[in-house]
């Protein structure tokens, strides 16, 4: 018995190693990006828990930095802020990437599954963390004149992210450049194709329902 | 049964979701006060009354005949000159407290003209001295008339080469600063002003829009037709609808003429205070630029944006804009704050239907309708009065008075976004930092939030400069104290080490 729950822990304390391992092993791959992205899923230094922690951390920083910038740089109305749709609007457009992305690269003979595409991605997200929460920590500190370069911070944030996705389509599917490029280019007509469907089939629903109700309301006029 | 029940309270709660689905209601911004602000997101606030309407007198209650479409008015001393455009004449009216009554009705002057009355006038201007200049539109000049109505001198078309000869001179507005030089607002002209000499001698225009290259308009003159191009040459740059003077010479002019786009970013610049060289010298500080209304909704025919038609200036450097469309005054600071906002369209006391005129006697306002032929006399109320003398007291420098006066007006309108800023600056002047960076927070004044923090970090910094310097020590010190430490231990292992691999081979 005594063994046993030694075992378990330490298993859980090899499992607990392993994830911080892949935690950091983000660290390496923003500043090694192509070597970094092959060793991620070749390799197996990343994984589907570091992921989710990146991408919770991703909306975590939009949230902390909503909340804690210095009102200098930043004003924020709460009135017209809804949580769940500053969420969504971070998870939204990557579950959709990534399976848009996914569509795409089986049919054109992509290496990487769905779970390798949305590790990627979640670690190319690396640089926004780290420099949004730079940027938020610093804006408490300057005036409005010396805060004036804390803009091209974020800008360079999402230019690093927009880099570490290509080279990430890149390694994962084991594409060239060209090809990374158009499909990333492809995965965003894609999104907007799988969001007309989505938007397309909640108004047929409503359309569906309204349809039957109607019939409903007919009915009873009728019978009674 | 029980599922029959069941069954149909399911079908009655679907329904009842898309019953009340649909029916969103949307979020009424529309206030119910007669005299309202914006916030800083651009939110109409209700607020108390800065002005209120006391009287409104036509032409027949004065005991002459009725104005008939009446465009210009001008205030001197006690006295409102009103011109009443469609009957020929200018009506000097005299204002003692309550009362109105009528001094005389000019429609003729003498002196050495061919035509000795007016044809449709559209503006009168009174002098310190008394003179009038009187924009006699359809007998194409202008009248400097003395105050026993004889003729000083007569303005007409210049024989200058800058004017087009082919055009009528239908001078529509005019005023004269104390030197005599007259500002001249022409129709069909788009140059700016005319400006003439004393002696009625053409100078040259005034108040003109820069001309700006513009590499997108130079490339689509590239690519269009010659047909194209002519149709762009006629294209107006500036065409003025208003001027007022004020004390220190400075013009005050409205313009209607612009994109309803450029009107939030700043562009449109509907207001202008021009000085002697014709630069727009007007300060716009506000979070929302000296535009009229921030938002607007296109019904019962008014659309678009506010068409302020007439301006006038207080001896602070307050000043009034009055809005055509909508009927609304807009108050501004020397800063270019909006203060308040207040009329609407209708024919109520203190509504109007087609506003032409604005002017002001001590801190009454007047204001001339064309389609009611009335006008409009406002009284500033008790919170006007705070207001203005918060901004007074400021000005001259009494910080803690002045936020006191605010504090006042804060207990009338908890939403008057001035007030926090008032405080706060009055704070700052005093050095409370901390209370100045809470009252910028509220209603997120960033730019003197940004300029309390400077200086609240100053202080910090000052006070807190023995820890500061402490940590920096900590920081930098202690790493490469244990980067010794570590490296005088490695070394003395190694060389226990060597000793250790010595002894053995002495062995």
């Amino acid at each position: 018995m005594n063994m046993n729950l030694n075992l378990a822990e330490k298993v859980n304390k090899q499992a607990a190693q392993k994830l911080l391992k892949s935690l950091r092993y983000s660290l390496y791959v923003i500043t090694h990006p192509f070597d970094g992205f092959w060793d991620l899923t070749h390799e197996k230094r990343g994984s589907l828990a570091a992921a989710h922690i990146l991408v919770a951390l991703t909306f975590m920083t939009n949230l902390w930095s909503l909340r804690y910038t210095s009102i200098i740089f930043n004003q924020v109305l709460w009135d017209k802020i809804n949580i769940w749709r500053q969420i969504l609007g971070i998870l939204g457009p990557l579950i959709i990437y990534c399976a848009a992305n996914w569509c795409l690269t089986t049919l054109f003979d992509g290496k990487g599954r769905f779970t390798d595409i949305y590790i990627g991605t979640a670690y190319a997200l690396t640089p926004y963390i780290l420099i949004e929460n730079i940027v938020t920590i610093v804006s408490n500190v300057l005036t409005r004149e010396e805060g004036a370069f804390l803009g091209y911070f974020e800008n360079l944030a999402l230019v690093w992210c927009g880099f570490l996705i290509l080279a990430s389509v890149m390694q994962i599917h084991d594409y060239s450049l060209g090809k990374a490029i158009f499909a990333i280019i492809a995965s965003v007509a894609g999104m907007m194709i799988i969001v007309f469907l989505l938007m397309l089939f909640f108004s047929l629903i409503t359309d569906g329902i309204a349809y039957f109700v109607s019939i409903y309301k007919e009915i009873v006029f009728r019978v009674y | 049964m029980k599922l029959k029940r069941k069954f149909a309270a399911a079908l009655l709660c679907i329904m009842a979701v898309f019953t009340i689905y649909p029916a969103g209601v949307a979020e009424a911004t529309e206030v119910s006060t007669y005299t309202y602000n914006y916030d800083v997101w651009e939110n109409e606030c209700e607020s108390p009354d800065a002005y209120t309407p006391t009287h409104f007198i036509t032409g027949e209650q004065l005991g002459t005949k009725e104005f008939r479409a009446p465009q210009g008015m001008y205030i001197r001393g006690d006295r409102i000159y009103v011109v009443d455009t469609g009957n020929n004449r200018i009506v000097e009216i005299q204002v003692q407290g309550k009362e109105m009554s009528i001094v005389r009705e000019i429609a003729e002057f003498y002196g050495d003209a061919e035509v000795t009355t007016f044809n449709t006038p559209n503006d009168v201007f009174v002098a310190v001295n008394g003179d009038f200049y009187i924009a006699d539109t359809e007998n194409q000049r202008v009248v400097h008339l003395d105050n026993d109505l004889n003729l000083v001198k007569l303005i007409t078309q210049p024989s200058d080469a800058t004017v087009d000869q082919t055009l009528s001179f239908l001078p529509t507005k005019i005023v004269a600063d104390r030197a005599g030089r007259a500002f001249v607002l022409v129709r069909n002209v788009n140059k700016g002003f005319m400006e003439f000499e004393a002696d009625g001698e053409f100078i040259g225009y005034i108040g003109a829009n820069q001309v700006v290259f513009k590499m997108a308009d130079y490339i689509k003159r590239l690519l269009s037709t010659q047909e194209q191009r002519n149709r762009m040459d006629s294209f107006t740059p500036t065409e003025y609808n208003n001027l007022y003077i004020d004390g220190n010479g400075f013009v005050y002019c409205t313009t209607a003429v612009f994109e309803e786009w450029a009107v939030m970013n700043g562009d449109a610049k509907p207001i202008r205070k021009l000085n002697s060289l014709g630069s727009d010298i007007l300060i716009r500080n506000g979070v929302i630029p000296p535009v009229g209304d921030a938002q607007w909704d296109n019904v019962a025919g008014m659309n678009g944006p506010s068409r302020l038609v007439d301006i006038t200036a207080f001896d602070n450097e307050m000043y009034f804009a009055i809005d055509r469309i909508r009927g609304r005054i807009f108050a501004y600071d020397e800063q270019g704050n909006l203060l308040y906002a207040f009329g609407g369209p209708g024919n109520m006391l203190g509504y109007f239907q087609n506003p032409v005129a604005l002017d002001h006697m001590g801190e009454d306002l007047y204001v001339l309708d064309s389609a009611s032929g009335g006008i409009t006399r406002f009284q500033l109320t008790d919170y006007g009065m705070l207001i203005r003398d918060a901004l007074e007291l400021y000005k001259l420098g009494k910080y803690e008075e002045s936020a006191e006066y605010w504090e006042e007006v804060l207990k009338m309108n908890a939403n008057y976004d001035l007030a926090f800023n008032g405080i706060g600056r009055s704070l700052l002047r005093q050095k409370d930092y901390t209370g100045a960076m809470q009252y910028f927070k509220v209603k997120y004044y960033t730019r003197n939030y940004s300029r309390a923090w400077k200086y609240y970090r100053e202080d910090w910094v000052e006070n807190n400069i023995g820890y500061v310097i402490a940590v920096l020590i900590v920081l930098i010190i202690v790493p490469s104290i244990v980067k010794t430490v570590k490296k005088v231990k490695r070394e003395a292992l190694e060389e226990h080490e060597h000793e250790l691999k010595l002894s053995r081979k002495g062995k």
